[in-house]
């Protein structure tokens, strides 16, 4: 039975089209997957059928939710019906939530404000509702505040107060995205469950092709406001009939072609790590208490050899990015060594600049990541810094730019006229121009739309193979890790649990947390990949 | 919004105006007495009238803008000059010994209610304009310090800072390079802020007669001694009042107006 049929919905902001005639229906408990790449709409789509556009918004068409029409609803009806009919969940669990709140009276509050029930009804149901998705009474009392729970726990708490009043639909958007793999994993099973318990339909809106294939009975792809195609889930990733819809499969699982580096082949390490130790001194828990430690990096050892790529692997707060530091010389060591090409890597003034020249680095916010007042050869040329500005410096600013993809002319741009693909293309370029012997990816590919991310992963590989390069590939996204190392480890609580081929790893990993990692990874069913690239 | 930046900067440059053109020519001698011509109302003569030495108030008024003027700019300037590289210095060492003591430091100073170590201040060292100025500049300096250090430790999460680490550049160097620059906007909004708090607290200290000397004119000696005769001729006090006023609202409205026009995060919302 159809419970939500939207009927050629167009959007205009101003004078700005957002969205044309999207159409599709959402049965009653289904998961209806709604994809695409950023800006692509989906976002705007739910909000329109929330009615939380802003005040310019102009709406067109029809969205039929059982006998109304969501569009045509005024302001207080849609008050009345948010919540209570339809629940919304978001992206960022750390903002989702009042920190001033405690999180039963937030559950709670769902109800109060629909007059459902009494003040000490809600609060049972608020109880009810947090065991419902997973926090028991006796670890999560309602008298817990946002900042005592991990993220994950807070989406948990989200989605109870989506589903407190027990709405037929549930709009989830991108709802995992900023949550690590395993955590990712227990939301989508909670979602599903919830589904399948309490006869929801959820509207689950996400850029990962992935977790819709696991989750969702129908899928519309979505691109530039517009549905692209939409149907059955596997009958779309097995046939998908768009050119958009192909390109968006073939990305999302792209290797790009690379000459694997034998381990054998070059004993001699270009960087090593050994046994590194990197503490931080936490505040005092009471006056005259010692100060606790953190050890963040608990005796890492680790070898990178010339021209190889080694993935590091870990979900956030594992000491990934700890290590990532004190690897580029920023942050001293309380134990252990780095040694780069024999020399020893030191934090500050007395580790020599021709010494740090010989590893870059490439971070993940492309938006973050340039000082928005310089202009790009500004920009690229920075690293120059530590060898002094070479005569040719502007003919090699115009070659690490042609390099990359971009245009000798680009340099005189300031960096707000890129994208974010083009914007990681210049980090790139900037990490080159001094030639280094090791670049540092840190998520360097994680910010980014699927097809960008198959180019800028062919980008990196190419320029490997060309500039006889070594990357040291930091992620948590384990099948872009699978498709460009040669070698991962996997990182938890500061140790390295796992080390290895990565093939063998993902083949056959050895250690339980690898094994988890691997199994919580969301993946398209390889039969209907093979089905879909015989086509 | 637009119309707050407008008036603002049309009233800012009206004062800065009549503070210029004072120095060439002001329409009588602002300390010439003529005690027959004393307390006349305004007149085609006398636009503001004169005071109860017969002293011409309009031509008190524009010298007096140069005396406000200058002590609140020079303020502004010490605060800024020696707040900013505090503040970044607090921020490139957060967390650190020298954060800790910069902040310590200003802490200290806010303590302190500002004009009463102001007259503390004129009262050691005799009251003067350059008295008043250091008095006044150095109730600036943490605030421009806490000002610069929030902004830049926003700053210094980003991955921009990261990439300039990675080339190897110092804290000083990034501070310079590429924290200053964009905290800019910042510190011009506070500095306009801070340039009328500046000329407010000139004239409160004029007031109680800490600040410029006669024959020095100022706007706030003008109306300390205007107040004796304010139910006799009000026109006295009115005019140095209202310059004081109209002076301090046209910054306030300068420094809301330029904050957003140059707050990207306002800006991406208007």
């Amino acid at each position: 039975m159809t419970l939500l049929a939207v009927r050629d919905l167009s959007l205009r902001i101003g004078p700005t089209p957002i969205l044309s005639d999207v159409t599709f229906d959402i049965a009653t408990g289904e998961v209806f997957g709604l994809v695409g790449e950023s800006g692509s709409g989906k976002s705007m789509t739910a909000l329109a059928l929330m009615g939380l556009l802003p005040g310019t918004a102009r709406t067109e068409g029809q969205a039929h939710f059982g006998d109304i029409d969501l569009l045509a609803q005024d302001d207080a009806a849609m008050t009345r019906l948010r919540g209570r009919d339809v629940g919304m969940i978001f992206q960022e669990p750390m903002t989702a939530l009042n920190p001033m709140k405690t999180i039963g009276d937030q559950v709670a509050e769902t109800l109060l404000i629909h007059r459902a029930a009494s003040r000490a009804d809600a609060r049972r149901v608020a109880r009810e509702k947090l065991e419902r998705v997973g926090l028991p009474p006796d670890r999560f009392p309602l008298s817990l505040y946002p900042h005592e729970l991990s993220g994950g726990q807070r989406q948990r708490v989200a989605i109870a107060m989506a589903i407190a009043l027990r709405p037929r639909l549930l709009i989830a958007d991108e709802p995992t995205t900023a949550l690590d793999v395993t955590t990712q994993a227990q939301i989508l099973d909670l979602l599903q469950g919830l589904v399948r318990d309490e006869g929801l339909a959820l509207l689950l809106i996400t850029h990962d092709l992935a977790v819709v294939a696991g989750m969702a009975r129908h899928v519309a792809v979505m691109q530039h406001g517009r549905i692209v195609e939409t149907g059955p889930v596997e009958r779309i990733f097995r046939a998908p009939g768009k050119d958009y819809t192909r390109q968006l499969l073939a990305a999302s699982d792209h290797r790009p072609a690379r000459k694997p580096q034998m381990p054998t082949s070059n004993p001699q390490a270009l960087l090593s790590v050994d046994n590194a130790v990197r503490e931080y001194v936490l505040p005092r828990p009471s006056a005259f208490a010692a100060h606790p430690r953190l050890r963040a990096v608990d005796g890492v050892s680790l070898a990178i050899r010339p021209g190889e790529s080694l993935g590091l692997v870990g979900e956030s707060g594992c000491g990934k990015s700890t290590l990532t530091r004190a690897i580029l010389g920023l942050d001293a060591l309380q134990g252990g060594t780095i040694r780069l090409g024999g020399a020893p890597v030191i934090a500050g003034r007395s580790m020599s600049p021709t010494l740090r020249a010989r590893v870059q680095a490439v971070f993940q916010d492309p938006y973050g990541s340039f000082n928005p007042r310089h202009r790009v050869d500004r920009l690229v040329a920075e690293p120059f810094h530590l060898i002094g500005l070479p005569p040719d410096a502007e003919d090699r600013i115009a070659a690490a730019l042609e390099e990359v993809g971009l245009s000798a002319a680009d340099r005189h741009k300031y960096i707000h006229e890129f994208s974010g693909g083009q914007r990681q293309r210049i980090a790139i370029a900037r990490a080159l121009i001094i030639r280094p012997d090791l670049i540092v990816l840190d998520e360097a590919v994680s910010a980014l739309d699927v097809r960008v991310r198959a180019q800028v992963l062919d980008l990196l590989a190419r320029l490997q193979e060309s500039h006889g390069l070594a990357y040291l590939f930091i992620s948590h996204d384990l099948s872009v890790v699978r498709a460009v190392t040669d070698r991962v480890l996997v990182m938890q609580s500061g140790r390295i649990v796992e080390a290895g081929e990565t093939a063998r790893v993902f083949a056959s990993p050895e250690h339980p947390y690898t094994r988890r990692l691997i199994a919580a990874a969301p993946t398209i069913p390889d039969a209907w990949k093979e089905h879909a690239h015989a086509d | 919004m637009r119309l707050s930046l407008h008036l603002g900067l049309a009233l800012t440059l009206a004062a800065l105006l009549a503070a210029g053109v004072s120095l060439l020519w002001t329409p009588y001698d602002p300390a010439a007495l003529s005690i027959a011509e004393k307390l006349r109302p305004p007149s085609a003569a006398h636009w503001f009238g004169t005071d109860h030495f017969g002293r011409d108030i309009a031509a008190m008024l524009m010298a007096g803008a140069r005396t406000s003027i200058a002590v609140a700019l020079v303020a502004v300037g010490i605060g800024m000059g020696l707040g900013v590289p505090l503040g970044l210095l607090a921020a490139a060492r957060h967390g650190g010994m020298a954060d800790e003591v910069v902040m310590r430091g200003n802490d200290l100073i806010f303590a302190f209610p500002s004009l009463v170590i102001a007259i503390l201040i004129t009262a050691v060292f005799g009251p003067s304009a350059f008295n008043a100025i250091l008095a006044i500049g150095i109730f600036n300096i943490p605030v421009f310090a806490r000002v610069a250090r929030g902004g830049a430790l926003s700053l210094w999460t980003l991955d921009f800072i990261r990439a300039a680490e990675v080339a190897g550049k110092g804290a000083v160097r990034i501070s310079a390079e590429h924290i200053l620059p964009n905290i800019s906007n910042l510190l011009i909004v506070q500095g306009t802020i801070q340039f009328s708090l500046g000329i407010l607290a000139e004239a409160g200290l004029s007031y109680v007669g800490l600040g410029a000397q006669p024959p020095t004119p100022s706007w706030g000696r003008m109306l300390a001694e205007a107040q004796t005769m304010v139910t006799l001729a009000p026109h006295v006090a009115i005019f140095p009042g209202l310059a004081i006023v109209l002076t301090v609202f046209g910054l306030n409205l300068l420094g809301d107006g330029l904050r957003d026009r140059l707050d990207p995060r306002l800006r991406a919302r208007a």
